[in-house]
């Protein structure tokens, strides 16, 4: 495999590129219709450009570790607000995740329902497109509206519009305290309810998920105020029974960790991410539960359903085309996460696209990739 | 003819095409630039709006959407040969869901009025432009318009779900809803900010929050820019977040003092920082903002005891651009840097300021580096104008040389569209024009803006 160092030989590579490329940064997220083609990664352009921990701005290469990122962050009492995830465990790979696989995929944990997603820190990006040519957009300052946000563009788009080279995010503070409400045995809808009265509350829950029967809540920040929030949620929500209050550092970073990375489905042989209105997760759980078996947990105050099932206790094939066809229904969509190189073959792993935006966007391809040679069929 | 097929499908009212009263929308925020359109409908519904883009895209009429016209980039200006398409007729709530925490807005809504269908429940709309009473979320979304506390919670961006939008052929698309995050490309995320050149938007899903328990500012005067700068970025690093960091210059002190007599120190820098919560949380975090404050030996350090005392630290900030506009013609201009340029490119603005021979006032928001140079001019003496804006595109310049941008919230529009090459190469410019070319192949939609017109001007005229 190639490991080009430097953006100019990216944009050679690609600009000379006879046939498909497969864009890899650490190759530990292998979502979508599996590609077949000479791979080229962007690990070896590594390393922080710029980091001023007073502005809240981190610069760094597409290839640049994760883990180097954190640690320096950590440094300054910071962090990656959007809480992206490690997906080793659940699906199986090893490799090193980079920043830039992070951006390509729009990677953002339970934090997003607070702060936003990957997306949202998402500040400038630098780019080869299909035909070689290196482009930048947006920058390192927080408010730009500075031409077309080709920024979010790049955003989840799995390396099918360019090569990600460089990119800058908005980075936080990282926070003094932290604590976790767990109510425990509510039954499903009741949970959603529940959180859903949390997110609706003005005492900023930066996580609220269901695992198992547990319904969890997240509380960050100063000392003080993190436990004024905890007694204010606990008076307020005391319908929904007692809840437990977590604030050992371990324990609590343990289920967040969890929840994040979803490893209580490691052994699943499909997942499935789906996002929908919290208001509408009860129904689809439902209406799916009677036709098919499967496990599942909540994230994001119930706006983000995870799905997990185990080959021999069901059709995965039929369960794939039924969730996306109920998230469609309910104006949300589903993408498959985990799957064999099979499902992911036969089956679309993202949600088909209406006509009216599939045609938007076969034209945005069209135009940043025109040879159709990055990551073809990947998100389709 | 294009008023009789627009009269056609549309109700009656809805066309406007005297010169009497076209005359009423030759000009949006940035009044210097005026040019009466070809005629003006203001459709009620998105059937109608695709109606009219649909007889506009037969005719090959160029189409200009406006809000509500509050734009300060000229991101509105109609051109002669233009129809405007204004939704401010379309102002209607759709849908309001706390449990989903989301509003759904015809886009004619004002800004403010977002909040005003849901603070009587106690949720708000976040992005907070200074002109939230007049502007819409229409142009809020063609701009990815900002305000003073997007360094807690994000621009317009960053609270849009979902749009439905119509397309110049007539074509309307859903894109996005309540929920969270674009299942395929992020069509959303390169809409909003695409100065009405894509499409035009409708209606809009929007993100509401609970309003905190309370909130409270403190104010600090120091005697160089330099040290707020400097508090600015301790307090960053000590991990507050307040919701507010705003930024005040002696000019602009005196200018506001002197109009709103808010009791403001005269200094040469003066800092807001307002943080939100209950009475506890508020003291957690500004007793820490205090200690870091006096570390910098500030001239003045005034915590608001009273909602009284809060409003009237507010008062000379929010009265800036009105106190500038009694005593002078002025242009505004909000280049963003990164904060930690921000003592050089002041003193830079004030070398600038001299060899024009005209006067700024920087009051802007320190925690995002948002700037807003105040030119100050006299649009009665002939050239100042044009010194003027000469002024103002060397300081755009210099934002960009730092390693910030042209513009933070504004839009580019008309006025900074020739200055988009000092921040763009030529492909970056043609990778955007590629995405106009996919949504509105013909280029009829508000399409001499953004682009310098010598960039554009092929894909105009073809």
């Amino acid at each position: 495999m190639n490991r080009l160092q430097t953006e100019d030989a990216i944009a050679a590579a690609i600009k000379d590129a006879s046939g498909p490329l497969r864009i890899l940064g650490g190759g530990t997220r292998p979502v979508g219709r599996p590609v077949t083609a000479e791979a080229l990664s962007v690990a070896g352009l590594s390393g922080i450009t710029l980091y001023e921990p007073g502005a809240l701005t981190l610069v760094a290469k597409a290839g640049t570790p994760l883990a180097e990122i954190e640690d320096a962050l950590t440094v300054a009492n910071q962090r990656l607000a959007f809480e992206p995830q490690d997906f080793r465990a659940v699906l199986g790979t090893t490799g090193t995740p980079t920043i830039g696989g992070i951006v390509a995929g729009n990677v953002s944990g339970p934090r997003r329902i607070a702060v936003g997603a990957c997306r949202d820190f998402l500040l400038g990006v630098r780019f080869v497109d299909g035909s070689g040519q290196i482009i930048k957009n947006g920058g390192r300052v927080m408010k730009n509206v500075t031409g077309y946000d080709l920024v979010k563009l790049m955003c989840g788009s799995y390396g099918t519009l360019g090569a990600l080279t460089e990119v800058s995010l908005k980075v936080l503070p990282n926070v003094e305290a932290a604590a976790t409400l767990r109510f425990v045995d509510l039954d499903m809808p009741e949970s959603i309810t529940l959180m859903s009265n949390a997110l609706g509350s003005p005492f900023e829950v930066t996580g609220a998920a269901r695992c198992g029967t547990d319904t969890l809540l997240r509380i960050e920040g100063f000392t003080g105020s993190v436990a004024y929030r905890a007694d204010m949620l606990q008076s307020r929500l005391k319908l929904f029974g007692s809840a437990d209050l977590i604030t050992d550092a371990q324990t609590h970073a343990k289920i967040w960790l969890n929840i994040r990375d979803m490893t209580e489905f490691a052994e699943h042989d499909a997942l499935w991410r789906v996002s929908l209105r919290p208001s509408h997760a009860a129904a689809f759980i439902q209406m799916m539960q009677q036709m098919h078996s499967f496990d599942y947990a909540l994230d994001w105050g119930g706006g983000l359903v995870w799905a997990a099932a185990k080959t021999g206790t069901g059709d995965l094939e039929a369960l794939h085309t039924e969730l996306q066809h109920n998230a469609s229904l309910m104006k949300g969509h589903c993408t498959l996460i985990k799957g064999s190189d099979a499902l992911r073959t036969t089956l679309p792993a993202f949600q088909p696209e209406h006509p009216s935006i599939a045609a938007i966007t076969a034209g945005l391809r069209a135009k940043f990739d025109p040879r159709g040679i990055l990551n073809p069929g990947m998100m389709t | 003819m294009i008023v009789d097929r627009l009269q056609a499908v549309l109700t009656r009212g809805a066309v406007i095409h005297a010169e009497s009263e076209t005359r009423a929308y030759e000009c949006d925020g940035l009044s210097a630039y005026r040019c009466p359109p070809l005629c003006v409908v203001l459709p009620t519904s998105t059937t109608e709006v695709a109606a009219i883009l649909r007889v506009c895209y037969e005719m090959g009429v160029p189409v200009v959407p406006r809000g509500a016209g509050t734009s300060l980039a000229g991101g509105a200006m109609p051109t002669a040969d233009a129809v405007i398409l204004g939704v401010a007729r379309m102002n209607n709530v759709l849908e309001t869901s706390y449990e989903d925490r989301i509003i759904r807005v015809q886009t004619g809504r004002t800004n403010l009025s977002i909040t005003g269908a849901v603070e009587a429940d106690g949720f708000f709309y976040a992005p907070d432009p200074s002109s939230q009473l007049a502007c819409a979320i229409a142009g809020n979304i063609a701009m990815n318009s900002g305000g003073a506390h997007c360094l807690k919670y994000g621009v317009t961006t960053n609270n849009l779900l979902g749009v439905t939008i119509v397309l110049m052929d007539g074509s309307v698309i859903e894109i996005g809803g309540g929920h969270l995050d674009a299942g395929g490309l992020d069509l959303l995320g390169v809409i909003c900010g695409s100065e009405g050149q894509l499409g035009v938007v409708t209606e809009a899903t929007l993100r509401i929050l609970h309003k905190p328990e309370g909130a409270r500012p403190v104010l600090m005067g120091f005697d160089s820019s330099e040290v707020a700068g400097a508090c600015v970025s301790d307090i960053i690093k000590a991990g507050v977040l307040p919701v507010a960091i705003e930024f005040m210059d002696r000019p602009c002190i005196e200018v506001c003092e002197a109009f709103a007599k808010a009791g403001y120190p005269m200094c040469e820098a003066l800092l807001i920082v307002e943080v939100e919560g209950s009475n506890l949380e508020i003291d957690e975090q500004l007793d820490l903002i205090k200690a870091i404050a006096r570390t910098h030996n500030p001239v003045e350090l005034r915590e608001a005891k009273s909602a009284d005392e809060a409003a009237r630290i507010w008062l000379g900030r929010k009265s800036a651009f009105g106190a500038m506009g009694q005593i002078n013609d002025y242009m505004c201009l909000d280049g963003t840097i990164p904060v930690s340029e921000l003592p050089y490119v002041l003193r830079r603005i004030g070398e600038l300021s001299k060899q024009y021979g005209l006067d700024v006032g920087n009051v802007f928001h320190a925690g995002d580096g948002n700037m807003h140079p105040l030119i100050l001019y006299n649009a009665n003496i002939p050239g100042q104008l044009e010194t003027c804006e000469a002024l103002g595109a060397e300081i755009l310049k210099l934002c960009v040389e730092v390693g910030g941008c042209l513009t933070g919230e504004h839009g580019v529009g008309v006025e900074k569209r020739d200055l988009m090459l000092v921040q763009y190469t030529p492909s970056d410019l043609e990778a955007q024009m590629a995405v106009k070319d996919v949504f509105d192949p013909a280029w009829l939609l508000n399409p001499a803006k953004v682009f310098p017109l010598k960039s554009s001007e092929k894909r105009r005229t073809a």
